[in-house]
């Protein structure tokens, strides 16, 4: 019962990483790509989390800290030389 | 055992959240409307997913650092959502066809990027719709 759980899980999980890759591939726009970009690090995030439960490994935790805070600024970075850009 | 029960739970729904902001990032007509179904969708996910694990580990510092990251991302995710939407805005990026109303139309000043309450003469003017719609949608421009 609990397998079958966090197959569902961590299939919606890949789903929506599917969704966002082909986000990121098909555009239009730069930002697009960039949005895609920033659901895809917290999908990458929550994939983490995931893990993190299912093998009661406490350390991984810190690895969601630091891909926020660099997806965070990822996209801040972007958001800035695309609006310098014009 | 209840415990457990509520961290599948919390974990069922944070990934369905997550499953629903990759539909809307697919489904979405235009990037205004992409942006809020990862800064709503993606953090309530992201934050259900931390929760779970916050519960599971119940060990005190396990769920501040939990905690922490929640309150980082729902501080963070709606700022990086206005910068790129502002910035996508200042690009020209065009509207969804339907697209009702633009409030913003007409009153960004294109030379300094200042929002204006009374309206900004024509030629200091962003791009408007009909101009956008000439635009090819390329990476490199």
């Amino acid at each position: 019962m609990t397998d079958a759980l966090w197959i569902l899980i961590l299939a919606l999980l890949s789903a929506g990483l599917v969704f966002a890759f082909i986000r990121l591939a098909r555009g239009p726009y730069l930002p697009d790509r960039v949005i895609a970009l920033d659901l895809i690090s917290i999908l990458a995030m929550g994939f983490i989390v995931a893990y993190a439960v299912r093998f009661d490994q406490p350390n991984f935790l810190d690895v969601a800290i630091i891909l926020a805070i660099i997806s965070f600024l990822g996209t801040v970075a972007f958001a800035y030389y695309l609006e310098r850009r014009v | 055992m209840l415990g457990e029960i509520l961290v599948m739970a919390l974990m069922l729904f944070g990934a369905f959240f997550m499953f629903l902001a990759g539909i809307g990032m697919l489904r979405m007509p235009d990037l205004f409307l992409r942006m809020s179904s990862t800064a709503k969708a993606g953090t309530l996910g992201a934050g259900l997913l931390l929760l779970a694990a916050a519960i599971h580990f119940g060990d005190f510092a396990i769920a501040t650092r939990a905690l922490a990251i929640i309150v980082f991302l729902m501080l963070t995710a709606p700022v990086a959502a206005h910068m790129i939407g502002r910035a996508a805005y200042f690009d020209g990026v065009p509207l969804w066809k339907g697209t009702i109303r633009d409030d913003l139309r007409g009153h960004y000043r294109a030379s300094t990027h200042a929002l204006e309450t009374t309206a900004i003469p024509e030629e200091d003017r962003l791009p408007d719709e009909a101009e956008l719609e000439t635009r090819k949608p390329d990476l490199d421009r």
